[in-house]
């Protein structure tokens, strides 16, 4: 079982978790070409080792997060909410 | 070599089966091949035999960082079945398992290929729809072995399913691929390195392909963990390894995320289940057969988060005892005997690449989900096929990496471009 600290509720079991993805991804303007489209929905880096990826707290706070974890051997380097406005305003409190 | 037979069989038995050679060489790796095939699972060694044998090109390496088959080919529960339905996907398995019919004399070697039926269950009106429509399709496509059956017929052939009325998922019915079956993983592997060595080719292993060089768009050769070997033509088929491989290429994306895949076989019983089942309900996920041996191989979801690692989590096994005591209730008290997993390479749409590269000699086979065993024989023909003749067999026209810039999806399930749920 992955543990993942999750910054409103804690660490939690990652059962609790749904996984995202590839949290690198940003999705381009609605009017960016057709290939930065394809590029974003359907190419991957696919990394063996560290990477950021979104995780939704599904059965928690249902907030999505964005996890830094070691895709060989799962370790979990860092955990942040993936709203840009509420990582600032938890860095603000804490 | 000693070819086997029946009387070859006998005569060794007499002999005291001083007679057998080796089943294939253990060569030294040579400075330049026409073809380099990275990966010694089944699809690498398939492709070798059939550059050989239907392209006359043997002058070919096919280089194993470990052990052949010790990859997701020694992983898998074995399942053959063509019951695809998303044209492409439709005559490639349709023609797998037509090779697969006759494989074991085509490589002369015994690959206990059982075709003892693969039967999804349904459980209700609306399930029974969707299978008849795809079941339909089979037949309007050459499988006259497509059958939905009802319940009564269903409770005949295979009895000890759980039939109760008051199950969470009543069984209503069943969708039945009769040609469908199982095979022996290992005899499959063994049996491919066998004929390709017999061809000529050079199956090196323990070595690791750490780096690929190259000149503008085109691949020169690879280093190896036993020296830099140089090739005209680069083949990788490497399963779950392909985006680090493509990396090595200097290349950095792929339409796919590796993913692991369990499995579990119980200890030895006595004849219980002659069929394939597999249960798809409510989110949960099943399969079961029953080995030659009498172990109980089953599985079901993948692991749900990305992973390179060959370990399995502990949720994925409870999920699978769950739905296993929901199908088949009597496995209660049955011990496990192993359990263990293999890194898939799941892609965009759930369907494989047998394609061409950026790079002007590179080919590509991956994006097998985890369905790639009953792949193989097909896979392994039109993989060769294509580093042959430097363009894709009509059949796999639309398998190549640029299917989604033109607008294609060959999504069997409907699920989108999520890795992680084509299973
Ligand atoms: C648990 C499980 C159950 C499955 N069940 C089924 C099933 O019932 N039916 C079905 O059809 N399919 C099934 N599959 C899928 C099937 O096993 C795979 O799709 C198929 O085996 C992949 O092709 P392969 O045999 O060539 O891969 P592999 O055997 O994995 O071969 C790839 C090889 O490449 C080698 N390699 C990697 N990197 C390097 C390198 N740098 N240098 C040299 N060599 C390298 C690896 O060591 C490996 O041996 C299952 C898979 C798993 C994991
Ligand atoms: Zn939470």
């Amino acid at each position: 079982m992955i543990r993942i600290p999750c910054p409103f509720c804690g660490t939690r079991d990652h059962s609790e978790f749904s996984y995202g993805g590839d949290g690198s991804i940003k999705y381009p303007a609605l009017d960016a070409p057709m290939e930065d489209w394809h590029d974003a929905v359907f190419q991957r880096e696919n990394i063996c080792g560290r990477q950021v990826e979104t995780w939704h707290h599904v059965n928690g706070c249902r907030m999505w997060l964005l996890v830094e974890r070691d895709t060989m051997t799962h370790e979990i380097h860092s955990v942040r909410p993936a709203h840009p406005d509420m990582a600032q305003a938890l860095e603000v409190t804490a | 070599m000693t070819r086997f037979s029946a009387w070859n069989v006998f005569w060794q038995g007499m002999s005291g089966q001083k007679g057998w050679s080796r089943q294939w060489r253990d060569p030294e790796p040579k400075p330049h091949y026409d073809v380099v095939i990275i990966g010694g699972g089944l699809h690498g060694l398939a492709t070798a035999y059939y550059l050989a044998k239907n392209h006359g090109i043997h002058n070919i390496a096919v280089l194993e960082k470990g052990w052949i088959g010790g990859g997701n080919a020694g992983r898998n529960t074995t399942i053959v079945r063509s019951n695809y339905t998303q044209p492409g996907n439709r005559e490639f398995y349709e023609h797998s398992l037509k090779l697969w019919e006759e494989l074991s004399h085509e490589l002369n070697y015994n690959v206990m290929f059982s075709q003892r039926s693969h039967i999804t269950l349904l459980h209700s009106p609306g399930a029974i729809d969707a299978a008849s429509r795809n079941y339909n399709i089979m037949r309007l496509t050459g499988n006259d072995d497509a059958e939905i059956w009802s319940l009564e017929r269903l409770k005949e052939a295979a009895p000890h399913l759980n039939y109760d009325a008051t199950a969470r998922f009543p069984i209503m019915g069943a969708a039945v691929h009769k040609r469908a079956g199982t095979a022996r993983h290992d005899a499959v592997i063994w049996g491919y390195a066998r004929a390709a060595d017999q061809l000529g080719i050079d199956i090196i292993q323990n070595c690791e392909v750490t780096g690929i060089t190259r000149d503008g768009s085109r691949v020169t050769g690879v280093e190896t963990s036993r020296g830099r070997i140089s090739t005209y033509k680069l083949g990788l088929a490497v399963a779950g390894s392909s985006s680090r491989l493509w990396s090595l290429a200097g290349m950095r994306h792929l339409p796919i995320e590796s993913h692991k895949l369990q499995a579990f076989v119980s200890e030895p019983l006595k004849p219980l289940l002659d069929q394939v089942v597999v249960f798809g309900m409510g989110g949960a996920h099943f399969y079961i057969s029953q080995s030659d041996k009498g172990g109980m191989v089953f599985g079901g979801d993948l692991d749900w988060y990305k992973s390179y690692a060959q370990k399995g989590n502990l949720p994925i096994v409870q999920d699978v005892a769950e739905a296993a005591m929901s199908v088949l209730p009597c496995l209660g008290r049955v011990r496990l005997l192993r359990h263990w997993s293999g890194v898939v390479d799941m892609s965009m749409d759930g369907s494989h690449f047998i394609s061409k590269t950026p790079l002007d000699n590179l080919y590509l086979n991956a994006g097998w989900n985890y369905g790639g065993f009953k792949a193989t024989p097909a896979s392994g023909t039109y993989f060769a096929d294509l580093i042959a003749n430097d363009r894709p067999h009509r059949v796999v026209a639309n398998h190549d990496l640029k299917r989604f810039e033109r607008g294609i999806q060959l999504d069997e399930r409907g699920a989108g471009p999520d890795p992680k749920l084509h299973g």
